[in-house]
C-alpha cells in the first residue's frame, strides 16, 4: 500500500494544484471587479451589454463557419485517404503539418496574403486584379480552417477505417447504389468520428486569439481574444474571468452535444 | 485490385496536400532569398541564416525553449506514468473520476488554461518567468503522458505481474522488471508527444511568461506583429527539420509499439 501512496502523491498534487485550483480560481475571480471588490457586476455587465452579447454570438457564428468549412474539406479527404494503399503513410503526411509551430504557419499566410504577396501576384497574373486579402473575415476563416484540417481528418479517418467492409458489400448486394450506401451505411457509421472532429475544432475556434490578431487584424473578436485583452491589456481580470466562465460553459455544451467521447491522441492545442 | 491511374478523388487529395504544404514550402523557399520580403525571390543566399545565428537574443530564446521543453516533458513523463499506474490500480468508481479530471486540461481551451494559471501564480506569488512557464508546461503535458501510457498498462496481462510475485519478486522488482519494460513504448510516445506540445505551445506561455522570459512561439508572435522578417523564415526552416526528425522518431517508436500490439491481437485472434 505504501507504494501506491508514493505514486499517488505527485499526480494527486497535480490534480489539486493545476486542474482543480485554477478552475476554482477563475470562477472565484469572476466575482471581483477591477478594484478587487466582490460583485455580481461582471455577470450583470455581460448579460446586459450588447457589445459582449454580440461578441459572443459572432464568436459562436465564426466557430460554426470554421468548423463547417473544415468538415466540408476534411470528410472527402478522410474518405479518399481511406481507400488508398499505404493509407497510414498518407495519413501521417496530413498530420505532419500539425508538428510545425502554429505561429510559423500563421506567419506564412501574412506573406502569402499581403498586398504584393504571392496570391495577389497570381490573381493579377490571371487578370483578376489584386485584392485586400489580409485582415478580412474570409482570410481569418481560411487560416483557422487550414490549421484545424488535420484534427478533423484524423478522427473521421479512424471511424471510416473501423467500418467493416462486409457491411458495404452487403449494402451493395442488397441493391443499394453508391449514394444510398453512403447515406445509409457509411455516413451513420462514421458519425462518431465526425462528432469527435467537430468537438476538436469548435472549441479551439471559439478561443483562438492569435489568428484574429495576425490575420484577422482585430476585426473579429472571439471569446478568446476578449479574455486575452481583459487579462493582458486592460488588466480587468474579473471581467476576463467572467468571459472565461462563459467559454467553459460553451465548452460543456459542445461536449454534451457532440457526445462524451474522449479525445484521441494528437488533440488540439493552442 | 483495380488500378485506375486517374480519379477525381486523387485530384482532390492532391489539392488538399498542396494547400497543406504550400505555406511551409513558401516559408522555406524564401528563407534562402537574398531579398528582404516574401514577395519576390531575389536569388539564393544564406544571409538570413547568418543573421539568425548572429542574433544572440534569438539564440538565447531557442535555448530557453529547448530547456523548458526537455525539462517539462521529462518531469511530465515521470508524473504522468505514476498517474497512469495510479489510475490503473484504483477502484473502478475512482478510475472514471480520475480520468475525467485528467482530461480537463486536454479539452480546456488554451486561453482558459493560461488565464487560470496566471491567476494561480499571481495568488501564490510565483514570479512570472522561467519557473511559471516550466510549471505550466509540466502541468499541461501530464495528461498527454497519462493517455499514452494507460492503453499500454491495460494491454499488460495481470497474470504476468502475478507470475512475478509468485516467483518472489518484491513490489519494486515487479514494477521495474515487468511493468515498466512492458509499458516503455507508451512512456516514450508520451515523452515525444509532451515534447511537441511544449515546443508548440503559444497561448498558455503567452499568459504566464511575464516580461523577462520568452519562448520561441511568443517571440515569433511579437516579431510577426511587426511584419515580415526573413530571419523568421530561416528559423522556420530549421524548426521544420527538427519537427521532421521528431516525427520520424515518434513514427519509429509507435511503429515498434504497433508491431507488438499486432502480435498480441493476432495471438488473441488465434485463441478464439
Amino acid at each position: 500500500m505504501r507504494q501506491k501512496a508514493f505514486f499517488a502523491v505527485p499526480y494527486a498534487l497535480w490534480i489539486i494544484l493545476f486542474v482543480v485550483a485554477p478552475l476554482v480560481l477563475i470562477f472565484y475571480q469572476s466575482f471581483f471587479n477591477i478594484d478587487g471588490q466582490f460583485t455580481l457586476g461582471n455577470y450583470a455587465n455581460y448579460l446586459t451589454s450588447s457589445v459582449y452579447l454580440k461578441m459572443t454570438v459572432d464568436s459562436v457564428w465564426y466557430a460554426f463557419l470554421i468548423t463547417l468549412v473544415t468538415l466540408v474539406i476534411s470528410y472527402p479527404t478522410a474518405y479518399v485517404l481511406n481507400r488508398l494503399p499505404n493509407k497510414q503513410f498518407w495519413l501521417l503526411l496530413v498530420i505532419l503539418p500539425t508538428w510545425i509551430n502554429l505561429l510559423l504557419k500563421t506567419y506564412a499566410f501574412i506573406g502569402l496574403f499581403s498586398q504584393a504577396g504571392t496570391i495577389n501576384q497570381f490573381l493579377r497574373f490571371v487578370g483578376l486584379g489584386s485584392h485586400q486579402l489580409l485582415f478580412t473575415d474570409a482570410s481569418f476563416m481560411f487560416v483557422a480552417a487550414y490549421i484545424e484540417i488535420p484534427f478533423m481528418v484524423l478522427p473521421i479517418f479512424n471511424s471510416l477505417a473501423e467500418i467493416n467492409p462486409s457491411l458495404i458489400n452487403a449494402s451493395k448486394d442488397l441493391g443499394a447504389n453508391d449514394w444510398q450506401t453512403f447515406t445509409k451505411v457509411i455516413w451513420p457509421l462514421s458519425l462518431p468520428g465526425v462528432k469527435a472532429g467537430i468537438q476538436a475544432v469548435f472549441i479551439p475556434s471559439l478561443s483562438l486569439f492569435m489568428i484574429t490578431r495576425l490575420i484577422g487584424g482585430n476585426r473579429v473578436i472571439t471569446l478568446g481574444t476578449a479574455i486575452e485583452e481583459h487579462f493582458l491589456t486592460t488588466q480587468n481580470w474579473g471581467m476576463g474571468s467572467t468571459i472565461g466562465v462563459i467559454l467553459i460553459l460553451a465548452m460543456f455544451i459542445v461536449m454534451a452535444v457532440t457526445g462524451d467521447r474522449r479525445k484521441k491522441k494528437g488533440g488540439v492545442r493552442r | 485490385m483495380s488500378k485506375k491511374h486517374f480519379s477525381w478523388g486523387k485530384v482532390y487529395l492532391a489539392l488538399v496536400f498542396i494547400i497543406l504544404y504550400a505555406p511551409i514550402v513558401y516559408l522555406v523557399v524564401f528563407s534562402f532569398s537574398a531579398g528582404k520580403t516574401m514577395e519576390k525571390y531575389h536569388g539564393f543566399s544564406f544571409q538570413h541564416y547568418a543573421d539568425l545565428f548572429a542574433d544572440s537574443r534569438m539564440i538565447t530564446i531557442v535555448i530557453n525553449t529547448m530547456i523548458v521543453a526537455l525539462l517539462a516533458s521529462l518531469i511530465a513523463t515521470i508524473v504522468g506514468t505514476m498517474g497512469a499506474l495510479l489510475i490503473k490500480g484504483s477502484h473502478r468508481k475512482w478510475r472514471n473520476a480520475l480520468l475525467s479530471l485528467n482530461n480537463v486540461l486536454m479539452v480546456s481551451p488554451d486561453v482558459i488554461i493560461g488565464a487560470s494559471f496566471l491567476i494561480f501564480f499571481t495568488m501564490l506569488g510565483v514570479r512570472l518567468g522561467f519557473a511559471s512557464v516550466l510549471l505550466s508546461h509540466i502541468a499541461f503535458c501530464i495528461p498527454i503522458v497519462v493517455l499514452m501510457v494507460l492503453p499500454k498498462l491495460n494491454e499488460l496481462s495481470p497474470t504476468l505481474v502475478d507470475a512475478a510475485y509468485d516467483l518472489g519478486a518484491s513490489r519494486w522488482q515487479s514494477l521495474s522488471r515487468v511493468v515498466l519494460p512492458a509499458i516503455a513504448p507508451g512512456i516514450f510516445a508520451g515523452y515525444f508527444m509532451a515534447l511537441t506540445y511544449s515546443l508548440d505551445d503559444f497561448a498558455v506561455t503567452f499568459f504566464v511568461t511575464g516580461n523577462g522570459f520568452s519562448t520561441l512561439s511568443v517571440e515569433i508572435y511579437s516579431r510577426a506583429r511587426q511584419g515580415i522578417n526573413l530571419e523568421i523564415n530561416a528559423l522556420s526552416t530549421l524548426m521544420f527539420i527538427v519537427s521532421l526528425l521528431l516525427v520520424i522518431g515518434y513514427y519509429f517508436i509507435s511503429k515498434h509499439a504497433g508491431r507488438r500490439n499486432r502480435i498480441v491481437t493476432v495471438k488473441e485472434g488465434d485463441a478464439q
